[in-house]
């Protein structure tokens, strides 16, 4: 079984903030969720609980940043990016403060407690704050480097991290680079944009449309916010066809960033969003909702053939 | 505990004279910027930077230096004129205040303005971002101190009092947070707006102890937050008891001052008061 992507940040916040006094860790009552616990068990004079309160919470981390500490700050990302965001704004985004947002159980993946604790809509607010870097972890290892270059890039950064269970899609010691998409799978008929938990279902996806003749690019948008416009503006060049698959709303998302850049460039290509059609979801069985909601490998393999219509 | 020098005391107080009065004179001239919470705030700004913090305007980001958070960001006019004096920039910039490419922001930014800790604006954030610089200190065994200039207005944003519960559970008794208690916020006095009951009260309700002062009387401003940094365990709330826009008569305690623009016949009477050449 493969090591879940907050478990992943939870041993990497160990594994490079051991002996680094600058990496504090906070955390609103939910270090056990978020997995910031596992920093806090060993390094306890560097973790700080902060209670049910994640305005103040943000606050004491914009505090510590101008001191030259690198704040790690963990709570849901439904309550991070809501309850939070007032600080966000002033300190990570206007003042351009080193802050690292550490948004959980984003998308769905909180799925049995409903909707109050999805988080649909936190691309969108996080990347319409200026100086704010967005990126969502995709696997383990992402995960893992995701908290290293938090430490090593001096920028307010969002980065969100998923409750699910999902596969590994890289090697332990994959090298990513800010600003760089990775492709899964080569194909010249579509390209599939995705990232998180969905971009497994892009993966299946692809394989289901290559049993049917149809051969799909797969691109893990991992950096949502700087966001590869070349690799954007390549796929649409080679491929005609660009599907964005999400958990979040279509409004204002990956999707909204990728079609920012299309129209920008002029490029003539047509787009379908996979993601929450401006709605919210409810509770329930977390691939059940994939399926209702259509965010599921099914879901996108329609949407593609439609999109090329098949 | 040391009590202010008498010659200290008195150039103190002819800087705040000169300081109302130049900021009336600036606020008059860009018809913009909050006139009532900058006089009231005056001499607690006055005491900390001239009489008690320990700052360097030559290196604003010393190590050692005391951090001074004006959470209460609209009074930044009276901050300016405080940092301009103390030579963080120079002097002539106070007339670009609020001006397009001016290094002073309607409200505190400390990205543009030398000597601002922390941006401010938004009630009820600044003192939450003083709490995180007071841990921060207590984790780096740095012995600077962090005061926190709140409205009682702001009192009413519930951030305050998780700023508060957090100040308190980790026992910051570098942390000093003053009320400018004013009575007054934008709407009209705080008893009508968001009446907070007995503030004193509820200070030491979320672990802090409470001392308070006359918040424009220099010498006893400088003893209590002299006597503050002898407590030690919790963070200290002094309740310093001012008048919104004092100095001025006509805006003394007037809800309509928090912001309003001074026009000709008012400004003409602000400097017959102030002393001041219109």
């Amino acid at each position: 079984m493969a090591k879940t992507i907050r478990e992943a940040y939870g041993e990497a916040l160990v594994e490079f903030g051991a002996d680094n006094p600058r990496i504090v860790v906070l955390d609103a009552d939910l270090s056990g969720s978020t997995k910031s616990g596992i920093f806090g068990k060993k390094y306890p004079e560097r973790f700080f609980n902060l209670g049910i309160a994640e305005a103040n919470m943000v606050g004491v981390a914009a505090g510590m940043a101008s001191e030259g500490k690198i704040p790690f700050i963990n709570t849901f990302a439904a309550f991070l990016v809501t309850m939070g965001l007032i600080g966000a704004r002033a300190y990570g985004s206007y003042s351009n403060l080193n802050m690292k947002f550490m948004g959980a159980y984003t998308g769905l993946s909180d799925a049995y407690d409903g909707p109050t604790h999805h988080t649909l809509e936190d691309i969108a607010i996080m990347r319409a704050l200026p100086n704010f870097q967005v990126f969502a972890a995709s696997d383990a290892s992402n995960a893992r480097w995701l908290t290293k270059n938090a430490i090593e890039v001096e920028a307010p950064m969002y980065i969100r991290l998923s409750r699910g269970s999902v596969p590994d899609l890289y090697a332990p010691d994959e090298k990513f680079e800010v600003g760089k998409g990775k492709i899964l799978r080569e194909g010249t008929d579509a390209t599939i944009i995705s990232c998180g938990i969905v971009l497994h279902e892009a993966v299946k996806a692809a394989e289901i449309l290559a049993g049917q003749g149809v051969n799909v690019r797969v691109v893990d948008m991992f950096s949502i916010k700087p966001i590869d416009k070349e690799l954007i503006l390549d796929s649409a060049a080679k491929t005609k066809f660009i599907v964005t698959a999400e958990e979040h709303s279509i409004v204002g998302g990956l999707g909204g960033a990728v079609a920012e850049v299309l129209t920008e460039a002029g490029a003539s290509v047509k787009q379908a969003f996979v993601g929450l059609n401006d709605t919210h979801a409810e509770t329930g069985d977390y691939g059940k909702l994939f399926q209702k909601y259509g965010l599921d490998a099914d879901a996108i393999v329609r949407k593609t053939l439609a999109g090329l219509g098949k | 505990m040391p009590s202010i020098p008498e010659t200290k005391l008195a150039e103190i107080k002819d800087m705040c004279g000169q300081m109302r009065l130049d900021l009336i004179k600036l606020l008059h001239s860009i018809q913009t910027g909050h006139p009532g919470g900058s006089l009231s705030v005056c001499e607690i700004l006055a005491t900390l930077y001239f009489g008690i913090g320990n700052v360097d305007p030559k290196n604003p980001k010393w190590e050692g230096r005391d951090r001074i958070v004006l959470t209460k960001g609209h009074a930044a006019p009276m901050l300016y004129f405080m940092l301009a004096e103390k030579g963080f920039f120079p002097k002539e910039e106070l007339k670009t205040l609020r001006q397009i490419n001016s290094i002073l922001q309607g409200h505190p930014c400390s990205k543009t303005t030398p000597g601002v800790e922390v941006s401010t604006g938004p009630l009820g954030t600044g003192l939450s971002a003083a709490v995180g610089m007071a841990m921060s200190l207590k984790l780096d065994k740095n012995p600077a101190m962090v005061y926190a200039i709140v409205g009682d207005g702001e009192l009413n944003e519930g951030t305050v009092w998780e700023a508060l519960m957090s100040a308190s559970k980790f026992k910051l008794d570098n942390l000093i947070t003053i009320v400018d208690q004013n009575g007054v916020q934008l709407d009209g006095t705080c008893e009508d707006i968001m009446p907070m009951g007995d503030i004193g009260a509820k200070f030491a309700a979320f672990g802090c102890e409470v001392l308070t002062c006359d918040g424009h009387d220099i010498a006893n401003i400088f003893d209590t937050i002299e006597k503050a940094k002898t407590i030690k365990g919790k963070p200290v709330a002094i309740l310093a008891n001012t008048v919104k826009g004092k100095g001025v008569s006509f805006m003394e305690g007037k809800s309509a001052w928090h912001g309003a623009p001074i026009g000709k016949e008012h400004f003409d009477e602000a400097m017959r008061e102030l002393g001041g050449k219109a």
